[in-house]
């Protein structure tokens, strides 16, 4: 991204940021405003905010709408992206200045990979939290995969309804149907993604914790649904259906629907215990980064140069961690770093660095 | 807050689906301000829609008698049967001229978080107007989403032991289009009906 320009977006009524390539430092204290310039970045590759749902937040106090415009440069190719944030409405999107029909069709133009402070609940926290890497690195590689999810989300609403209702269930089947549908392309999607990760996951560990452990960490996605040794899209279906009518019992009884990729776990672990429960939290952090890093070959590697954007977590990691991951990220095409204290930014990480102070941001000296 | 009936007429216009209260307010003071005899015609023919209008007692269309245009018209084909979800989705495919048989309008799709089950819906008349066995094929014409496709399944399900034909819409991509401007759930969707071409 070589150009940020903001309006009434969070703190700030108006800015205009020239981002050269490479590292790039935002410091400032606490509240403000630092956070907010990457959130806007992710706003643009992912059209929504890591740090709230919905978009009413994202709009400043008393402003009607929101706007980020950037301009994104791949190769020799620049496209500006403009997107006007419009509470409780559909946002409007213009790529180089033609309005798309909707604004999905701006995901792929930018990938980004979010280091957060928050990423520690992917090894700490619940289960959701790692299906939502999983889910949210599929939509970066292939943004098809966010309506396939949306439809299983949608159609998991309608059936656990259903169930709970313990009416009427004789369109069990056909929402079953549905549900089998929907969810085998997102397991199947989620089980190749796996298998990509693995490899990367272990060797970014390694890189990341370097000399001080050579523990093996272990990467498996635990499914809900008992799987045929590597069943393919329809196996899969099958698989669901079969497992679906098992449970129809057990489910009635309940309401709730007790298998699919909505009850899936991927499972951690380092030197053969599950992280969850068992890691310190220096290793855990190891692994939270090692996820987020893995996910930056992967993206790399499709050939999309994702933006590293690294919010306030180098205050997190001890000082052997931060020069790892500082040696790290220094290769990648651009990296946008926040911290409120300048020390806690390695010095390998070179470029500029930018005061952000009450929603100014100004080139320290 | 508006006095008395000014904001009587802002609330129930706001009541109507798609209208917010900022609309609602345009279009209230749209008609404060517009020709006597213009708002009568329309206040006619609010009343008149609702007196005058009912649905067809064999496919549920909206109708001016007993039977609508199209079930009365003797020229259709009856051996084919259109099930679509709302009368306007019959106008829809009435406009592209390319079918002829009759439809039967289900009022709505199955979706149990607005608590619309089958029962709800014009499934029975439906199987009722196959039993004679006149009709022999049907065609599944709901909307390309969850629910829309849920109801499809259900209705094939019901239907199948009687042996017509039955099918689906494709979906896939608009003619007239440029692939690349495409969509990827549209193009996903149209890859995955994919027809083989006879040469």
């Amino acid at each position: 991204m070589t150009h940020l320009q903001l309006v009434d977006f969070r703190s700030y009524p108006s800015l205009e940021l020239t981002l050269p390539p490479g590292v790039v430092t935002f410091v400032g204290s606490n509240g403000q405003g630092k956070t907010n310039l990457l959130e806007a970045v992710g706003y643009v590759a992912t059209l929504g905010s890591h740090r709230v749902s919905g978009d009413v937040p994202l709009i400043r106090e008393g402003a009607e709408h929101a706007v980020i415009r950037s301009r994104v440069v791949r190769g020799e190719r620049a496209a500006l992206a403009e997107i006007e944030i419009l509470p409780g409405r559909a946002n409007r999107v213009r790529l180089n200045r033609r309005q798309l029909s909707r604004p999905r069709e701006l995901l792929g133009l930018l990938s980004v990979v979010l280091f957060a402070p928050e990423d520690l609940q992917m090894v700490k926290g619940d289960p959701a939290a790692r299906r939502q890497f999983l889910d949210e690195l599929l939509v970066a590689r292939s943004p098809r995969l966010a309506g396939v999810i949306a439809d299983y989300e949608r159609v998991l609403r309608q059936r656990t309804t259903l169930l709970r209702a313990r009416g009427d269930l004789r369109t069990l089947d056909s929402w079953d149907e549905s549900l089998v549908r929907h969810g085998a392309e997102l397991l199947s999607a989620r089980l190749a993604l796996v298998d990509e990760l693995r490899p990367q996951i272990a060797a970014a560990y390694a890189a990341v914790a370097g000399a001080e452990t050579s523990t093996p960490v272990g990467v498996d996605y635990r499914c809900s649904v008992p799987l045929p040794e590597g069943a393919d899209r329809e196996a899969i279906a099958d698989a669901m259906l079969a497992e679906l009518a098992t449970l129809r019992p057990r489910e009635v009884e309940r309401g709730v629907t007790l298998a699919g990729p909505h009850r899936d776990e991927l499972v951690l672990s380092v030197g053969g215990r599950p992280a969850r429960g068992y890691a310190s939290h220096g290793e855990s952090w190891s692994l939270a980064l090692a996820l987020r890093l893995a996910a930056f070959e992967l993206l790399g590697a499709d050939d999309r140069g994702p933006v590293l954007l690294l919010d306030d977590v180098f205050a997190e990691l001890d000082t052997h961690r931060r020069r790892r991951l500082a040696e790290l990220v220094a290769p990648a095409e651009q990296v946008l770093i926040t911290a409120a204290v300048d020390a806690d930014v390695p010095a390998e990480l070179g470029g500029p660095r930018f005061t952000v102070r009450t929603g100014e941001v100004s080139l320290a000296d | 807050m508006y006095e008395g009936v000014v904001q009587d007429l802002i609330d129930e216009l706001g009541m109507l689906p798609g209208i917010g209260p900022k609309s609602a307010q345009r279009i209230a003071f749209h008609i404060l301000a517009a020709d006597p005899a213009d708002v009568r015609r329309l206040a006619k023919t609010l009343i008149e829609v609702k007196e005058k209008v009912q649905f067809c007692r064999i496919c549920f269309n909206v109708a001016q008698a007993e039977l609508c245009r199209i079930c009365s018209d003797p020229r259709r084909d009856t051996t084919v049967i259109c099930v679509v979800e709302e009368s306007k989705d019959v106008v829809a495919v009435e406009r592209t001229r390319e079918f002829r048989g009759r439809y039967h309008v289900l009022g709505g799709a199955i979706n149990p978080i607005g608590g619309v089950g089958p029962d709800d819906l014009h499934i029975r008349e439906l199987i009722a107007r196959l039993a004679d066995g006149s009709v022999t094929e049907l065609i599944l014409a709901t909307d390309p989403n969850t629910e829309g496709e849920v109801t499809a399944s259900y209705l094939a399900r019901q239907i199948a032991p009687m042996g017509l034909t039955v099918s689906r819409l494709a979906s896939g991509l608009p003619m007239g289009g440029d692939l690349e401007w495409a969509d990827e759930v549209t193009l996903g969707r149209a890859f995955e009906g994919r027809r083989t071409v006879s040469p």
